[in-house]
């Protein structure tokens, strides 16, 4: 199994029997609310998935991440984790915070230091467009125009309906080494599986021992699958089609932020801290639209050969009438006709309209769920 | 007058190669994606500091146990 991203596990979570303690002190401190997305960075790196990261970065590792794509100390890092703050936000360097999310205390935080950001090189070198079509852009402009940098201390868990998918990377990695597995394949998605992401899996599961399904769970774009239809229909497709032994499935509460090739270097990073010693990357990973090459995500790893886990790369797969299989351009000789490709977009109309679609694109099972649920999609 | 930048600061550094050796890099990265001798040898090194980097146990064995019994709760494990 591979170490953790920067060699150990972080864990900043408040033990159960000191949380009274911590209670009463976050009662008495300046509170900054912070909207969902923060709130799932911040379990994320008290439960060491963000590993080794301790807090919300410093100044120094931000402009290195902005820059080189490193932290301070070298390491590979992508995506800046950063705390804003309005601009009133009183400049006290060395002080003690509350954060809370709808009013209730989630953590404390040591404020090492308050600094100011350039949001628009922020959006050209993490998004690399200043268009505000693009999400991340588009939420840069609600942000507030200081930055708060330092270490934090969780208290309170958010709440959450999938609790029971939530595992952090301490016990991924447990239970890998229960089930005995010394190679483990990380799949990152956001969507209700169809053929070809199974088809993506189990290629993948021919060279490593395990499965790791890791959906990101939280804010998403309108259209894209609820949460709960996700892990219903994985939970349908892995009873059906996989063996228990070789697939795991667990959430990762996370906020998208479509930054393409930076992000899929951040979701290996992730996948590494959970146990995983390969990652898949397909075409368009992380990506919105067509603000990025559709393969620029696989390219980007060619600058890390210090990441510690292997990127397996993928091609688009379609299914080919005449194969009668799932196959990719390097697969398959047939022409155009006999190809029946997975897009989404074809999935949802489908949906929409109540219709199945067709066995060769999706599970039956994985449709039922889907039917069932009204309206699988985030409105 | 020369400025130079504190210790903490510097974002790169010099060493020392065979000039031999420098020149066969060079050829050697013609035509890659290396724009240059000392991005070829950075990248060489990180692999390898990485490949070193040291390891501390990521949990006792009473947080094992307690995990395990979690994860048997949830219906991960047998």
């Amino acid at each position: 199994m591979p170490k953790p991203h920067g060699g150990k596990l972080i864990n900043r979570e408040i033990a159960e029997r000191e949380k009274e303690k911590f209670l009463e002190q976050a009662s008495e401190l300046p509170t900054l609310n912070v909207e969902e997305g923060l709130a799932k960075d911040l379990e994320n790196i008290a439960k060491g998935v963000f590993s080794p990261l301790e807090g919300f970065l410093l100044e120094e590792d931000y402009f290195n991440v902005l820059n080189d794509k490193r932290l301070a100390n070298d390491l590979p890092w992508t995506l800046p984790i950063i705390l804003d703050a309005p601009s009133n936000f009183e400049k006290r360097n060395d002080d003690t915070i509350t954060l809370s999310y709808e009013n209730r205390p989630l953590a404390l935080m040591h404020v090492e230091e308050v600094y100011g950001y350039n949001k628009r090189e922020f959006a050209q070198k993490v998004y690399g467009t200043l268009d505000n079509i693009h999400p991340g852009v588009a939420k840069l402009k609600d942000m507030g125009d200081l930055l708060l940098g330092g270490k934090i201390d969780l208290i309170n868990e958010m709440k959450t309906p999938f609790s029971k998918y939530n595992l952090r990377p301490v016990e991924t990695r447990i239970l890998f080494k229960e089930k005995g597995w010394r190679t483990i394949v990380g799949f990152q998605t956001r969507n209700a599986p169809h053929q070809g992401h199974e088809y993506v899996q189990k290629t993948a599961l021919t060279f490593v021992d395990g499965v790791f399904i890791n959906p990101v769970i939280g804010k998403k774009k309108k259209g894209d699958f609820r949460d709960e239809v996700i892990l219903e229909a994985y939970d349908a497709l892995i009873k059906h089609y996989y063996l228990k032994d070789r697939a795991v499935i667990s959430i990762l509460p996370f906020e998208m932020r479509y930054a393409g090739p930076r992000e899929a270097i951040f979701h290996a990073i992730v996948r590494k801290n959970f146990g995983c010693t390969h990652f898949i990357v397909g075409r368009d990973h992380a990506g919105v639209g067509d603000f990025y090459p559709p393969y620029a995500a696989q390219d980007i790893f060619d600058e890390f050969p210090d990441l510690g886990i292997i990127p397996l790369f993928f091609k688009e797969f379609y299914y080919c009438k005449k194969c009668g299989g799932v196959v990719n351009e390097k697969t398959c000789p047939h022409e155009e006709e006999q190809c029946i490709k997975f897009s989404g977009t074809k999935i949802r109309e489908l949906f929409i309209r109540g219709q199945r679609p067709p066995e060769e694109m999706m599970r039956p099972e994985v449709t039922n769920i889907i039917l069932r649920s009204g309206n699988p999609f985030v409105e | 007058m020369v400025f130079k930048l504190p210790e903490k600061d510097k974002k790169f550094t010099t060493v020392s190669i065979p000039t031999p050796l420098f020149k066969k890099i060079k050829e050697r990265i013609k035509d890659t994606g290396f724009t240059s001798v000392s991005s070829y040898v950075t990248y060489v090194l990180r692999e390898i500091v990485a490949e070193e980097e040291e390891e501390g146990e990521p949990f006792s064995k009473e947080d094992e146990e307690r995990i395990k019994q979690r994860l048997r709760a949830l219906g991960y494990l047998g």
